[in-house]
């Protein structure tokens, strides 16, 4: 049974922005898109370690603030020519409710 | 239901156009393609490496068979599937084998055939062109037991063809029917340099010559070649390279409407609205295409249409051509002959071999050809392309960009002589060697690519020009590059240029208005455009709330700037480098209070704390707010800092209060958002202490009044500033300096410090909009204070109170 976690409304985080939720694994990186799509990340460039709740977010990716990576929301893949990952979670909205599982999708490649 | 989608030719246009395709709709159609040739599809223009032995059919591949069968793409390949027959009724292509297909859209992308010269022999064995694989191996067999090589056409083609057979060790003599070798790309002296280096390297040459026919054996092999003049040569092989004309065979016996090529319309369609075609079979608008830069911009509307989204139109574009022949560099541009009308530049050095010649029309580049050092080729491509007048530094443009302000790359201007090791990219540390191969490997065409594999010049961008250089040796051939107008990111096919126009005319406030209105690509746009939009909206409309927090890069929207390990570093304003002990109290205060590992003196004459955490932000400001400080705008493409020195107040030297003149600009300008980062500084007396004459807005005291400077800056490439003008009073200064900022905050391009702005549009332009016409300059000063009014407000203050962007600094929440 996944675990699901209330971390608050939609509405608290911006669109097409980032708000953080801090974790005993790390900070996470929650994005909403312009869609009102949510999406949870480690909040943690495959790089050099960026804060990619900072970045901008476009599409269902974000660019990493620090040296222009660009991430996708769906796995935390690195795109383009860049290869690296960073652990994406299982997050879902409900009744405008964001809801967080701390169970790993995917460990980094 | 799919629709069924039948792409005649499997070749580079044919397949990028597939490509692109899949890129932006995977799923519309099942694809069939039909190759006469029995191979993947590979890179036509390395043909002259497989042949001189420097590549193999495996380097050149760009899509093998598993990517066919991985796309789901049915490829017909090999002489017996050339396709002889299309029935545009029931819409079935025929190949001679008797395969068939059915298609909803058909794509003709037949290629070009070689050039045959009508001449009695023409039909006998060895007797070749240089245009597929199974040539190659011809010529490569040949070259195993046989000596002598007649090559027919001093183009490129056939000094490529000419090169390798050379290479492969055979005797080789190229006959052209002109004075000048590829007189497509070189004009006489230029040529004469080419064909001298081809001698020393033991090609033979018979200029201003015409074959009267081919002789043959009694095997029905070539020969000889003889020439009216009745001189006879020695031929084992001879192979023609005279030139491509398009393949319009199947087109034209299926009844499409052709000129020279098959005519096609701006989407690419041809006279049956089911037909596209692309590459060098096609003629749209009078003209055929050889090369590759154009035919990847067919492809790409082409792909757009065949997946229903029916944006974008074909435009052709000016067209360099970088070659690369045999080892020798060779650049050319434009109208490279000159007329009556232009005017010529020309340097010459023969002990070199260097020569270079620009053609100028009204001050501007109209056309180039360089030989033997083309490293400043990419700069006059631009300065052609932006139509920038040289008036300015006529004197020096032949020596290149080195000699007007711009201190290079180390030097280094030549990448054959560059070791494989040698760095490229600094800022990423990327080598020679590294580039190379990412080009080889993954089959690399454009800059853009490249930096993208490899980062190399996606930083700071001053290696771009070397970079461009080895992408050119790599690739070699024809490679070409630069469309007319450079889009502003991948997102849209429009310029920054063409994009800032727009929004002004059409009165768009957001970038999703722009987004929609210019039919971007992707839905929000990217990190280039946000950010870029997001600039030419405030510019444009200071009055009204158009700046979107989202679509700036972190710095500016919290208003500190991200250091590597996510802290953030915050440099409260001191206006003209002054601050009082109270204000180095607080700011002491601050430091202790919030633990600040390291409080530094920046380079623009203020105090940084760095290593501030997010959550710490407000409440470091708000302790510097009560103190009577404001955001220093460190991080911003804004008003930085004025530097000053001490001046008469207290120097022995100074002839004016220096000091006090650069806090009044400091108090006129905080607070702009301006294209990129702006300095200022004032000196009190021409020693310059404040270095006032490497800053986008600098002023030095002399005194009789004060000396203005503009468009310098340290930095990725030291530019001293050029002298605007010298003005008496100090309310002039504070006119001219907010004349020119609003002049570059309406005209520079996003991302484009003053100084590569002013060397674009050319400083007579600067001078004649602000020194000679006061109208403009009152009228720049005046949008400046104006758009100031709403500009002026501090934004830490704002956040510092919890009212704006609270969310920005808080954590969600917080969990297991």
């Amino acid at each position: 049974m996944t675990q699901w976690i209330d971390i608050g409304q939609l509405e608290d985080i911006p669109r097409l922005g980032s708000r953080v939720v801090e974790s005993v694994h790390g900070d996470i990186a929650i994005f909403r898109t312009k869609e009102d799509k949510v999406f949870a990340l480690r909040d943690k460039c495959p790089h050099k370690g960026g804060a990619l709740s900072q970045g901008i977010v476009h599409g269902e990716r974000v660019t990493c603030p620090l040296h222009n990576w660009v991430i996708s929301l769906l796995d935390g893949e690195a795109q383009g020519f860049d290869s690296g990952c960073t652990p994406a979670y299982p997050v879902k909205l409900e009744n405008n409710r964001v809801y967080l599982s701390l169970e790993q999708e995917r460990k980094t490649g | 239901m799919k629709q069924k989608l039948v792409v005649v030719g499997n070749g580079m246009a044919g397949m990028r156009t597939v490509e692109e395709l899949l890129k932006i709709a995977s799923d519309k159609y099942d694809i069939t393609v039909f190759g006469s040739e029995p191979h993947g599809n590979y890179n036509r223009i390395m043909l002259s490496p497989l042949l001189s032995g420097e590549k193999s059919l495996n380097d050149i591949m760009i899509n093998d068979l598993e990517w066919y069968s991985t796309n789901n793409i049915t490829l017909h390949a090999g002489y017996e599937k050339r396709v002889v027959k299309v029935d545009r009724r029931s819409k079935v292509v025929y190949a001679a084998d008797g395969t068939e297909a059915v298609y909803d859209r058909l794509l003709l992308a037949t290629g070009s055939n070689p050039f045959i010269i009508p001449v009695p022999g023409k039909d006998l064995g060895g007797v070749i062109a240089f245009r597929d694989i199974s040539d190659v191996d011809t010529m490569l067999s040949a070259a195993k037991s046989k000596q002598h090589a007649i090559v027919i056409g001093g183009g490129l083609l056939g000094l490529e063809a000419a090169n390798g057979l050379l290479k492969q060790g055979m005797d080789v003599t190229v006959v052209h029917n002109l004075e000048v070798l590829m007189n497509r790309q070189l004009d006489t002296v230029s040529a004469q340099y080419l064909q001298k280096a081809l001698e020393e390297r033991g090609m033979k040459f018979r200029m201003s010559a015409n074959t009267s026919c081919l002789e043959g054996d009694e095997h029905g092999q070539v020969k000889s070649i003889k020439f009216d003049t009745g001189e006879t040569l020695p031929a084992d092989i001879v192979v023609m390279a005279a030139g491509i004309r398009p393949n319009t065979e199947l087109a034209q016996t299926i009844g499409l409407y052709c000129e020279r090529g098959i005519v096609v319309n701006d989407t690419l369609q041809t006279y049956d609205p089911c037909i596209y075609a692309v590459g060098e079979c096609v003629q749209h608008r009078g003209e055929l295409f050889g090369l590759v830069a154009p035919i990847w911009d067919q492809a790409k509307v082409c792909a757009n249409h065949l997946a229903g989204f029916g944006i974008g139109i074909y435009k052709q574009k000016d067209v360099s051509t970088k070659l690369k022949v045999t080892g020798i560099d060779l650049f050319s541009a434009g109208n490279f002959l000159g007329d009556n009308d232009s005017e010529q530049i020309v340097f010459q050095d023969p002990s070199r071999g260097i020569y270079k010649k620009l053609v100028l029309k009204d001050d501007r580049i109209i056309g180039s050809v360089l030989y033997g050092d083309t490293v400043e080729g990419s700069w006059y491509f631009n300065l052609m392309r932006e139509k920038t007048s040289v008036a300015d530094f006529r004197d020096a443009l032949i020596f290149g960009q080195h000699f007007v302000g711009d201190a290079g790359h180390q030097g280094q201007n030549a990448i054959v002589d560059m070791p494989d090791d040698a760095e490229v990219c600094g800022c990423n540390g990327i080598c020679k060697g590294d580039i190379v191969k990412a080009i080889t490997e993954n089959k690399l065409f454009t800059l853009d690519d490249v930096r993208s594999a490899t980062k190399a010049s996606a930083s700071c961008g001053s290696c771009s020009g070397l970079v461009e250089q080895i992408l050119t040796a790599t690739v070699g051939g024809n490679y070409s590059e630069s469309p007319s107008e450079k889009p502003m990111c991948a997102c849209t096919k429009y310029s920054h240029d063409s994009v800032r126009a727009s929004i002004t005319e059409n009165g768009l406030k957001s970038f999703h208005e722009v987004a929609a209105f210019l039919e971007w690509d992707s839905g929000d746009g990217c990190h280039v455009c946000r950010p870029a939009i997001n600039y030419y909206l405030v510019c444009a409309w200071p009055t009204e709330k158009v700046d979107d927090p989202r679509s700036r890069f972190i710095n500016e929207r919290v208003h500190a700037n991200i250091q590597k390990d996510n802290t953030y570093s915050v440099i409260p304003r001191m206006w003209g480098g002054v601050t009082t002990p109270s204000e180095l109290r607080a700011i002491a205060d601050a430091a202790d209070k919030y633990h600040v590992p390291c409080v530094k003196v920046t380079g623009g004459q203020r105090i940084d704390l760095l290593g501030v955490k997010k959550e710490d932000l407000p409440h470091i400001w708000k302790d510097l707010n009560n103190a009577g400080m404001v955001s220093g705008h460190a991080y911003g493409k804004a008003l930085r800092t004025v530097k000053t020195c001490v001046g008469s107040e207290y120097c022995r030297f100074g002839t004016q209060d220096s000091t006090g003149m650069g806090i009044k600009l400091e108090k006129m300008t905080w607070g702009s958002w301006t294209p990129a980062k702006v300095k200022m500084a004032v000196s009190g007396c021409p020693r310059n202490c404040a270095e006032a004459t490497i800053k986008d807005f600098g002023v030095v005291a002399v005194d009789s009044g004060w000396e203005l400077y503009v468009a310098g800056n340290g930095g990725i490439k030291v530019r001293a500033c050029d002298y605007l003008c010298k003005v008496t009073t100090e309310e002039e200064v504070l006119e001219y300096a907010g004349a020119f900022m609003q002049m570059y905050r309406e005209q520079g391009r996003h991302n484009e410090r003053s100084a590569p702005w002013v060397e674009r549009v050319g400083l007579s332009y600067i001078k004649s909009e602000i020194v000679e016409n006061p109208e403009q300059r009152k009228a720049f000063h005046a949008r400046f204070l104006e758009s100031q009014k709403y500009a002026q407000v501090d934004p830490w203050a704002e956040r510092a109170s919890h009212e704006v962007e609270k969310q920005e600094f808080i954590p969600l929440t917080q969990v297991g």
